[in-house]
């Protein structure tokens, strides 16, 4: 690998507060019943910021705020109003994406490129997108006059922290709706940054509630019986106690769960393609991406060829500093976490198939991971039916398309799937067998607010982004 | 000459196209007949058969589906007196027949109009479609009796998913009669399935199934019963229709989100390039 000097990005665009409180009713306030707790720079272990922790009456208040801001202000407002100031933010989001980016790398350890390039220019497109639809509901597919629910309560996971406060958002407010967002207890700040946005923009009070903490947290705010509706991305495990949890109730719910995406790589795929692909597919975002497609499924006759290239390709990998431009690989995102992902790879090696990992020093302080992929995995194997949310990838081959298929769908989630081959009937052919939400057809892990995302069976139920987005913030 | 003795009807269930006995050999009394009390192996049974009619119906072109549908409603046309004489009112027949009449229509359009090309930011093809979930257990309402039982079905196999429907306890009579319809509309056994009998003994069976995809509570008039089937459906994250208002207005236009509730959104991308 060729020797390249640091380049880091200057953090000094970002001014962290030693301490943040909850966001309610526009303002910053401190708990009355929570208490607080500390948000960490994964790659350093270094605390950046105590944050306040939401106890049952912070969350009252905050259903509070936001049932009032629905009834006095957000749910009178013309749509073109509520439009303007869904512009208003991703404006800012756009002018201040620097500082944004920057944020969300400390706080998550994902790389500066990956924050930069892809989650916070996405962020803006996203607010942008869903501003238009906030006056042109009626042409929206959903009847003449779609109505909002009311209050929004929102849970969002680590991994995209930003993105998903996007997507959680956006569209709860172009569709007429108020907010209250928790977001996951170790990467709040950017949301609480985003609070500062809202500010910014003269968003009326109320209309977003960003309320921090943990699991208890989240679940008053989900089972708070002024909530309208429930929006949740994060583990299946969660999903389903909330799927529970808002049993008997009229509380609309969608789900955004885990996965275990097959990459389908067939013999006539273009290989060099296929692999990067099969790279971006499984190490961006340290692999912690619900879509992620962490199990490659290699047509036999070349299986050979597709891992000899792909352990030349991820011995290119730049694993470290999340800050430094040139990173492809930043830091495990918690403690928890990389336990989670040793626990998985070495019951990986304990059930009998092969663990390879390219040399790779990985920094002193920080949690990290090294790029690693498991060969001659089978189908019982825990690797190939768990989440594993790393950089984690398990290695089955096939011989025929039918069987790709079968392979492919042997899973209880159904989120995600690649396919890569020239041959464009045997993809379309392939894309209609899979029983997975998003396809990506010699292509992988794409985003665009226009394109709804979510999935099949235990990957949870409703979508997000694009027209189909608005649907979960509707009474339709 | 002596008065002609009737040959009365059985009425049984509806799996798999065929119409057998409940396993249990059971049957209750209601309407003034005897009819089949279905056990939770019946249930077990009924998805097994609505799991082996996926494939075939899913595939099934949207052309297909709807000929089929509208061929319900013409067999159901046919059958008008019958049901007038359980007494199912003649003009909630008429709606029954011409809502599949309407859903039959749907079944080329709703990828039109539910799904589409989306413009993303890039060089590439993106194009979204939606796709049946699978297998669907349906509580159907107990009244009204054939329009409510029609209005349930046909929304979710129109699509392409198959179904295993819990009839009314107390209006048994017309769902078995509907199934002879069925029976007799080129419909692929296993699509709809049927079981008569208690609610209680049967539904909790399927909404914990781990082999069913969707659950429709419409049917569902206790409260505390509704809430328990949608604990247990959170099991394998069943898609869920709670139980309908009881004001609600069967007549009215029913609009698509009985459909779109019970179907997957697939979205494909492609790149673009030479």
């Amino acid at each position: 690998m060729f020797e390249y000097a640091p380049a880091p990005e200057s953090r000094s665009v970002v001014d962290i507060k030693p301490s943040y409180g909850l966001f309610i009713d526009g303002k910053f306030v401190d708990p009355t019943d929570g208490g607080s707790f500390k948000s960490i720079n994964p790659a350093s272990e270094e605390v950046l910021a105590e944050v306040a922790e939401a106890g049952g009456q912070d969350v009252d208040r905050a259903v509070r705020a936001a049932r009032t801001a629905y009834d006095k202000v957000w749910g009178p407002m013309p749509g073109r109003d509520r439009a303007k100031y869904l512009y208003r933010i991703a404006r800012i989001i756009q002018e201040r994406s620097r500082e944004l980016a920057v944020l969300e790398s400390l706080d998550n350890g994902k790389p500066i490129k990956e924050s930069r390039d892809v989650d916070v220019p996405l962020v803006g497109a996203h607010f942008f997108y869903y501003a238009g639809w906030a006056d042109k509901l009626e042409h929206a597919g959903f009847g003449a006059n779609p109505r909002p629910l009311g209050v929004a309560a929102q849970v969002i996971p680590w991994n995209f922290p930003l993105l998903m406060l996007a997507w959680k958002i956006a569209p709860a407010l172009a569709a007429g709706n108020t907010v209250v967002l928790k977001p996951a207890e170790t990467t709040p700040l950017t949301a609480l940054l985003f609070a500062e946005i809202c500010q910014q923009a003269d968003l009326p009070a109320g209309v977003v509630n960003i309320v921090t903490g943990a699991g208890d947290t989240g679940r008053a705010l989900v089972e708070h019986p002024g909530v309208d509706k429930v929006a949740f991305t994060g583990s299946t495990e969660v999903g389903r106690a909330i799927a529970r949890s808002v049993a008997g109730t009229r509380k609309k719910l969608t789900l955004e769960l885990g996965g275990k995406a097959a990459n389908i790589v067939f013999d006539d795929a273009p290989i060099d393609q296929a692999v990067e692909g099969i790279v971006n597919g499984i190490f961006f975002n340290q692999g912690h991406v619900c879509c992620a497609g962490s199990r490659l499924l290699i047509q036999e006759n070349v299986a050979d060829r597709v891992l000899e290239s792909l352990k030349r390709r991820m011995a290119q990998l730049r694993v470290g500093d999340p800050l430094d431009k040139n990173t492809d690989i930043g830091a495990i995102n918690s403690a928890a976490q990389l336990a989670r992902i040793k626990e998985l790879s070495d019951a990986g090696s304990a059930e009998g198939a092969e663990r390879w990992s390219p040399p790779c020093e990985l920094p002193d302080r920080g949690f990290w991971f090294a790029p690693t992929i498991f060969t001659g995995v089978t189908q019982a194997h825990r690797i190939a039916r768990e989440e594993i949310f790393g950089p984690v990838l398990s290695v089955l081959t096939f011989r025929t398309p039918a069987e790709a298929v079968e392979k492919a769908n042997n899973t209880p989630y159904g989120l995600s799937a690649g396919i890569w081959t020239d041959k464009g009937s045997r993809i379309l052919w392939t894309a209609d067998r899979l029983r997975a939400g998003v396809v990506w057809a010699n292509t992988f892990n794409k985003f665009d607010p226009t394109s709804p995302f979510g999935g099949y069976k235990e990957s949870g139920y409703g979508r997000e982004g694009g027209r189909h987005g608005l649907e979960g913030y509707l009474n339709v | 000459m002596s008065e002609r003795v009737a040959v009365r009807k059985t009425y049984k269930l509806f799996i798999g196209g065929k119409f057998p006995r409940s396993e249990s050999g059971r049957s209750y009394i209601v309407q003034d007949a005897n009819v089949a009390l279905s056990s939770r192996k019946d249930a077990r049974d009924a998805v097994v058969a609505a799991r082996a009619a996926v494939k075939g119906w899913a595939g099934a072109t949207a052309y297909n589906r709807g000929q089929i549908l509208y061929r319900v409603a013409e067999m159901l046309e046919g059958r008008r007196e019958q049901f007038v004489a359980l007494g199912v009112p003649a003009d909630e027949v008429d709606a029954a027949i011409d809502r599949w009449v309407w859903y039959a229509g749907w079944s080329d359009k709703l990828a039109q109009v539910y799904g589409g090309a989306n413009p993303v930011a890039g060089p590439y093809f993106n194009l979204s479609a939606p796709e049946p979930t699978g297998v669907v257990a349906v509580v159907a309402p107990e009244a009204p009796a054939l329009l409510g039982l029609v209005s349930v079905i046909a929304p979710a196999i129109v699509t392409g998913n198959t179904v295993v429907v819990a009839a009314s306890p107390a209006q048994p009579l017309a769902a078995v009669t509907l199934a002879e319809v069925l029976a007799t509309s080129d419909l692929p056994g296993g699509v709809v399935n049927i079981l008569t009998g208690r609610l209680s003994e049967t539904v909790p069976t399927l909404a914990g199934h781990m082999d069913v995809n969707a659950i429709d509570l419409t049917g569902v008039a206790d409260a505390e019963l509704a809430a328990d089937l949608e604990v247990k459906a959170a099991q394998n994250l069943k898609r869920v229709l709670r139980p309908a208002p009881v004001d609600h207005d069967w007549f009215a236009d029913p609009g698509i989100a009985r459909m779109t509730t019970l179907l997957e959104t697939k979205t494909v991308w492609h790149p673009k390039g030479v």
